[in-house]
């Protein structure tokens, strides 16, 4: 199964304290001190656009966003470029990119502290139609992948997978924890080969 | 990019009209043939511009981070798109929407290809196209591929050749019109398309269509063909037919449109069309760009000779069954309502809906049917929303939706009595906002966030004006509440500042050794009759204080207008010379260290500067006899419209002239210790330290402002008309900005780095 151009969105703790003006700040000084090894463009502004996708920071592999699609104000992992290895080896590749941006905006100085993400619930999509159709048969050839991943990511604990089942959307699943997880807890899971 | 890529084709193959999936192959064959080296760069980069595959800021692989230019270390850095454009440099894909007519279907394309092409974010631009941006060149033949299976084509969206064919986008429903000219527009663009007679074009060729002479939504006179529905009597019967204009366009300098024929009759109008194509391949310019517009050509021969040629090239066509087989169908445009008429009830209804129907809700000329418009931000749409306006267009009205030239959508018949739901539903995917067509509703070109030319930040400007606005929108006086904001992030007028009461285009100033992003200011321009007449510039005032310009110049047209004076009359009758009095403190730019903010854009944190510049002792002191010269400049270019507004077009035009000159001489204080005052040593001169060393060449125009004042030299004892004089204006105003640019990039060049800043 060639699954690539993996979404991953891990939503916000709080939505109503988020201000998107700082990210424009945030997202140019990343490109200023190249803080990872994708190569970053430039910086798009949608703020004036409802449950929009935010401010964008472009990339040549994936874009980054601190994004309100449906109103739900969270940090999206946009991956663009081709990633290698099994579906395992793709979605921790693609789950890592997304935490370790999550926890760099936790810790930037510009935010005091103020942007918490919960890992409690992820909502991964496969940004392509024609690989990954939104269909009950795709989910079912990539539940036991799924299952695999989350299995690992949470460490045991109980999880639920949904899948929106609306023919129009991109392939999407909602992951929610039983419990709640923080970003470094799950970067040390991701970590673990 | 995507790895879907290759598959595409096959899985589409039935579904594309067989022309259109040829001419893709052929255009994935050309990809492949550039990648391998087999294509010239140049030719490639025309190949895909003429697909509406563009560039896009940064795609040189540079990008100026705020503290130093990066070079961005694309994976294929050897292969390039077009001549200094990376491969994989994000870039930009125009999709044409004649009339700005879709159907859900399409929409429901263009969302999936937003999502997963694009950054998210579906464009509307001002000529009812739409753009996505961020779009890698790779991913073009599929994107393509699944717009042609829908029946859309990017084929001349961009490059020399037919842009979109734009329409009144309440063609068929408005009480004011003569007729409805969308069968006439589709059959223009569709008998045009690709056409033998338009591939040789030295610049593009825009058209547009109108229902009626009055009103704006169609701005035939800015266009290089624009067509108003006429009809008249003949032997008792009623004909229908064309009150036909050519040679109009904004870009740096703006020409209106002139008569070309009263009345064309609908048989005649696509061989007239074809004739203007022959006649503008063969004698348009083709070496200078600046000067290739078909304006230019209808100007220079006159409309008399003009016309002459057309119909002499008219006479000598070969029939064609293509002209008039469209007449025999033009009832299959018409649209079938999905609801049955009825009527808003006297219900009372929220403030919200109450504003939104007195802003974005207009009768049809059928009893009982609205039109309604979606106001979209900048221009701008998410996927999720264009989804979302499919189900409610097939809930309320059907295939009757169009993009408009305000960067808007429109639902047409929409049942009145669905109002209220319709609303309620827009509002949920957060397309209910009221205020199209409103000081609140900006138009904005993308300007520096994505454009190649961009000098200021367009976009940012028009989202800070929208958002202060928008705020203040129900205290608003009623009589600002409908003037037209335009802004455009350069002088090539894409965001059409031209044709606003206020608009802008951005430029920028030296100041105490940094770049200082501006915005000139543009009042008077008339939006009605079609766009019927064009501003004036008022001088640059630093980006960061144009929201002070709109308050300051409104407040006062709100406590000094006389009874129904419109902003138009307004500002003529207390001129230029008030207007510039009014916002003389404003242009003032304080300290860097005193207040830096003026020395980054609206919306971009970086600072506005081209490099870590220091300030020289030497360079300092040429510096301030320079950048005095050049303002003494701008000061008599000023002058000449006020008095050209004074009705001395004589006058005007000769000291537009001489304004260019001391910007000439201001710039040769750099290159020479003795300064003549005789003009033919100046313009002397000027050519050889400026012009052949292409020294003051523009990075984008090349030399065009140069050969303004060259023609304007040459030109200087000829008499000077009202609209020759305008023009030389506009042209000294731009070789001034010309001129202030050359400086600052010999400012920059020259001014040794001390990495203090």
């Amino acid at each position: 199964m060639d699954i690539q151009h993996l979404n991953v969105k891990f939503f916000v703790e709080h939505p109503e304290v988020v201000d998107l003006d700082p990210f424009l700040t945030i997202f140019n000084r990343w490109i200023q001190e190249q803080v990872c090894d994708d190569l970053l463009i430039d910086v798009a502004d949608y703020r004036h656009v409802v449950a929009g996708p935010g401010v964008v920071l472009i990339g040549h592999q994936a874009n980054y966003s601190l994004d309100n699609t449906d109103n739900r104000s969270g940090f999206l992992y946009n991956r663009k470029a081709r990633l290698d290895g099994s579906v395992q080896d793709r979605l921790r590749q693609a789950v890592r990119s997304a935490l370790l941006a999550c926890r760099r905006l936790e810790e930037d100085p510009l935010l005091q502290g103020a942007l918490r993400f919960s890992g409690q619930e992820v909502r991964v999509l496969i940004n392509d139609r024609l690989i990954a159709p939104n269909t009950e048969a795709m989910l079912l050839a990539l539940q036991p992948e799924l299952h695999a991943f989350f299995d690992g990511l949470y460490g045991g604990a109980e999880y639920t997978i949904s899948h929106p089942s609306d023919p129009r959307e991109r392939f999407t699943v909602h992951v929610q924890a039983s419990a709640p997880f923080d970003i470094t807890t799950l970067l040390d899971a991701v970590n673990i080969p | 990019m995507k790895v879907s890529n290759g598959r595409w084709r096959e899985r589409l193959l039935d579904q594309m009209p067989p022309a259109l999936a040829r001419e893709i192959d052929v255009y994935e064959t050309e990809i492949e043939l550039r990648k391998q080296g087999k294509l010239d760069e140049k030719v490639f980069a025309e190949t895909r511009l003429r697909r509406g595959a563009y560039g896009q800021r940064y795609d040189n692989g540079q990008r100026h981070d705020g503290r130093q230019t990066r070079h961005l270390d694309y994976p294929s850095a050897g292969l390039t798109k077009g001549p200094n454009t990376l491969w994989d440099a994000p870039g930009m894909q125009r999709i044409k929407i004649p009339f700005g007519g879709l159907t859900t279907r399409q929409l429901d394309v263009l969302a999936d290809l937003t999502e997963e092409y694009s950054d998210g974010i579906a464009h509307v631009t001002t000529r009812q196209d739409f753009q996505l941006h961020f779009v890698h060149i790779d991913d073009t033949p599929s994107l393509m591929r699944r717009l042609a299976a829908v029946g859309i084509t990017t084929r001349e969206a961009c490059g020399n050749a037919v842009r979109n064919v734009t329409a009144c986008p309440y063609s068929g429903v408005c009480s004011d019109e003569t007729f409805d000219v969308t069968p006439y527009a589709h059959a223009c663009a569709r008998f045009l398309l690709g056409h033998p007679d338009t591939q040789d074009f030295g610049r593009k060729f825009k058209i547009a269509f109108s229902g009626c002479k009055h009103d704006a939504c169609a701005l035939t006179t800015i266009h290089d063909m624009g067509a108003i529905a006429a009809t008249r009597v003949e032997d008792g019967r009623v004909r229908r037919g064309f009150e036909l204009y050519v040679g109009g366009g904004l870009g740096s300098v703006p020409y209106q449109a002139k008569l070309f024929d009263a009345f064309v009759p609908e048989e005649e109008l696509l061989p007239i069309a074809q004739a203007i194509s022959r006649v503008f391949a063969r004698l348009g310019e083709k070496k200078n760009r600046a000067r290739a517009r078909i304006k230019f050509l209808v100007n220079n021969l006159g409309m008399e000779e003009f016309k002459r040629l057309i119909l002499e090239e008219r006479a000598s066509l070969p029939p064609d069954p293509t002209w008039t087989a469209h007449l025999d169908r033009l009832h299959a445009h018409e649209e079938t309502p999905l609801k049955p008429a009825s009527s808003l009830n006297g219900t009372a209804h929220s403030e919200g809906f109450r504003r939104w129907v007195e802003t974005n809700v207009r009768p049809q000329k059928q009893p009982g049917y609205v039109v309604v418009t979606v106001t979209l931000p900048l221009g701008d749409i998410t996927a999720g929303q264009l989804r979302g306006l499919v189900d409610i267009a097939r809930r309320f009205v059907n295939d009757t939706l169009r993009t408009t030239v305000e960067q808007n959508f429109v639902l047409r018949w929409v049942s009145e009595a669905d109002l209220p739901e319709m609303y309620a539903a827009l509002d949920r995917i957060g397309l209910g906002q009221s205020g199209a067509g409103t000081i609140v509703d900006v138009v904005a070109c993308p300007g520096t966030d994505t454009c190649k030319l961009g000098i200021a930040s367009s976009r940012g400007l028009a989202g800070e004006l929208r958002k202060r606005l928008a705020e203040q929108s129900v205290c608003l006086d009623r009589a600002i509440q409908d003037l037209r904001i335009k802004v455009s992030g350069c002088f090539n007028s894409c965001g059409q500042h031209h044709i606003a009461d206020i608009g802008f285009y951005g430029v920028s100033r030296h100041i105490g050794g940094y770049t200082v992003p501006h915005f000139q200011v543009i009042l008077g321009g008339q939006w009605t009759e079609n766009a019927g007449s064009y501003g004036l510039a008022m001088g640059a005032v630093p980006s960061k204080r144009i929201p002070e310009v709109v308050e300051r110049i409104t407040r006062r047209y709100v406590a000094e207008r006389r009874n129904g004076e419109s902003f138009q009359e307004f500002v003529k009758r207390i001129g230029k010379s008030e207007v510039k009095t009014m916002l003389d403190d404003l242009t003032h730019v304080p300290d860097h260290s005193v207040d830096a903010s003026f020395y980054s854009d609206w919306r971009d944190p970086r600072e506005f500067t081209t490099g870590d510049m220091g300030v020289g002792e030497c360079a300092g002191e040429v510096v301030s006899q320079v950048e005095f010269g050049l303002a003494a400049a701008e000061r008599e270019v000023f002058e000449a419209q006020v008095l050209l507004d004074r009705g001395d077009a004589q006058q005007a035009g000769h000291q537009a002239y001489v304004s260019m000159i001391h910007a000439a001489q201001a710039l040769l204080r750099t290159k020479m210790a003795e300064i003549t005052n005789d003009p033919d040593r100046i313009v002397n001169d000027f050519r050889t330290h400026f012009y052949d060393t292409e020294r003051f060449f523009d990075p984008f125009a090349g030399g065009k402002f140069a050969q303004y004042l060259f023609l304007a030299h040459q030109r200087a004892a000829s008499p000077y008309t009202p609209e020759s004089a305008h023009h030389r204006i506009e042209e000294a105003q731009l070789f001034i900005e010309a001129a202030y640019s050359c400086y600052g990039r010999m400012s920059t060049a020259t001014v040794p780095v001390d990495g203090s800043r």
